[in-house]
């Protein structure tokens, strides 16, 4: 039942989709008169609406929490700076409030450097602060900027923290006790990973030394996708469709599958079972080798274009309002909006869905490669 | 595009808050999460194993009892037949000896009555005879001459012995 009244809604949506340009021109026709003298000083006042700036401004990293505008002033979380001018400089550490407010062409003055951040479309450093030197060359700081994305990573650890240590702790002091409603859901989450993706990848006897890492992955991910999804302060920020952090995650798991490797698992890489021209070549251990980089550089890929190119979708449909908007006037817009909204919901809805998946397909994932290091075996062939 | 290479500071920033909550929570959290549930699970299932020896035990009990119950049934039944039969055999015993006892007296009176009897039968013999004899003697003593007054004599004798027969 519940499905047939998505598809229907579904089809409604698509079919009001692609009638659209029709009823426009039809509207156009029919009434022309009071919107188009009222809209026509506005695009002559008005800048264009640039979608690029738009999209890839929600969608990436700043150096300020921007919730809302109120009478056209920015109404943000100013985030600390901090930056390290390169040849020797100095650490500049200050407020992001001040570069952030600058107008065009003007420089923040901290400590005799110059700064100030590159436009969102620019073509070198696009939206990233830049340090101008004196004979007028641009050039980047060291940036270790407490930035939107930082911020939303620790949300997501905190949250963690503060969601799983009091449940260990009940269970610490009361291990044989009745479990309470909070504690039955952390066990519900944490053995749906344990039972559900690490234990049929692990062998048993590792999955106590490798659950740890992975269930943090898991719900790191998992929470980080959620937050991602809730489109106001504190939330928002695009935490896992942001490269820097799915690097680093796929770089600990590259860690933990060839670091705590097995001898058959190094084996199987340096000296295969292949004929042994392949592997005195040594064709065979670079191909090998190549792979391992390759596992962990697809798993860094695959989260962090899934989850950007969701958040890239919604903000296109958001985008979609203002450029029809701006094409066939005010009125097209607010129609426009109707559709959006119904497309977002189901774009929304659909990324809930991405978020659980992407969390479970980067650990599956991860517990399958530390699994297939730890793979003793059965006998010797 | 700078959206596909990876920005440094926020590398650090998250190879540091990361690797901290890991850490925490890998020393913390899962380990603590991991144990209580497995060390309940293994509670319960003992629990359930000993609740399963327990019920089986109970079941032993049980069919003792019932055991114990169908005996104790059968020997009161036996018991109960037993006593039946004493009783019966006890009520037997009495009549057969009150029977003996009843035919003992009545042959005992029977034999009682038939030496009265004879007893009697000896008087009346003794008395006829001495009646007789008195009658004989009389009749020899008198001499008489008239038949009439001979029998009517003895006719007179007879009458005057009657209360001693009759006695």
């Amino acid at each position: 039942m519940k499905t047939i009244i998505c598809h229907i809604t579904l089809v409604i949506i698509v079919a009001a989709a692609l009638l659209m340009p029709c009823w426009v021109q039809a509207q156009d026709s029919i009434v022309p008169t009071p919107t188009e003298e009222r809209q026509a000083p506005a695009p002559e006042e008005k800048e264009k609406f640039d979608a690029k700036s738009f999209i890839f401004g929600h969608t990436g990293d700043s150096y300020c929490f921007h919730i809302t505008e109120i009478h056209e002033k920015p109404v943000c979380v100013w985030l600390p700076v901090i930056v390290k001018c390169k040849d020797g400089g100095n650490w500049h550490i200050f407020s992001s409030k001040h570069i952030c407010e600058l107008k065009e062409g003007e420089t923040f003055n901290h400590k005799g450097a110059n700064f100030f951040i590159e436009p969102i479309n620019a073509d070198k450093y696009p939206g990233k602060l830049v340090e101008v030197k004196a004979d007028g060359s641009i050039s980047r700081p060291f940036d270790i900027s407490f930035t939107k994305n930082a911020f939303g990573i620790f949300l997501v650890c905190a949250f963690l923290l503060a969601f799983f240590l009091p449940a260990a702790r009940k269970y610490e002091k009361n291990p044989m006790g009745k479990p309470t409603k909070y504690q039955g859901l952390i066990e519900w989450l944490t053995y749906m990973v344990l039972d559900g993706i690490i234990r049929p990848n692990i062998p048993e006897k590792k999955v106590k030394k490798f659950a740890p890492y992975l269930l943090t992955v898991f719900f790191f991910i998992f929470f980080a996708n959620l937050f991602g999804l809730i489109p106001f302060f504190p939330f928002g920020a695009n935490v896992t469709g942001n490269l820097s952090i799915t690097i680093v995650l796929a770089l600990l798991t590259y860690f933990f599958v060839n670091l705590f490797g097995n001898r058959h698992y190094w084996k199987d890489i340096l000296w295969p079972d292949v004929p042994i021209f392949l592997k005195a070549l040594p064709l065979m251990p670079i191909i090998e080798l190549i792979s391992t980089i390759t596992k962990p550089f697809a798993l860094m890929v695959r989260l962090f274009a899934n989850i950007l190119a969701g958040h890239i979708v919604i903000m296109v449909l958001m985008a979609l309002i203002f450029i029809i908007g701006g094409m066939y006037g005010a009125g097209m817009g607010g129609v426009m909006s109707i559709v959006s909204i119904f497309m977002t919901i189901f774009m929304t809805a659909l990324e809930l869905l991405v978020a659980y998946i992407q969390a479970y397909v980067f650990t599956i994932l991860s517990s399958l490669f530390i699994g297939m290091a730890q793979h003793e075996p059965d006998h010797k062939s | 595009m700078d959206l596909f290479l990876p920005e440094s500071g926020l590398v650090i920033w998250m190879l540091i808050a990361f690797v901290i909550v890991f850490l925490i929570l890998a020393k913390a959290g899962w380990p603590k999460i991991m144990g209580a549930v497995e060390k309940r699970n293994a509670h319960i299932s003992d629990s359930l194993l000993a609740a399963e020896e327990a019920n089986n035990a109970l079941a032993g009990i049980e069919q003792k009892r019932q055991e114990t119950m169908a005996a104790a049934q059968a020997e009161q039944i036996k018991i109960l037949k037993e006593s039946q039969d004493l009783k019966t055999q006890l009520i037997e015993e009495a009549k057969t000896q009150a029977r003996q006892e009843a035919e003992k007296i009545v042959a005992d009176a029977r034999l009682k009555i038939e030496k009265e009897q004879a007893e009697a039968m000896a008087n009346i013999k003794n008395e006829v005879i001495a009646l007789s004899v008195d009658i004989a003697e009389k009749l020899l003593q008198r001499e008489l001459s008239d038949k009439e007054s001979q029998s009517a004599y003895i006719e007179q004798l007879l009458n005057n012995n009657q209360p001693r027969i009759e006695a």
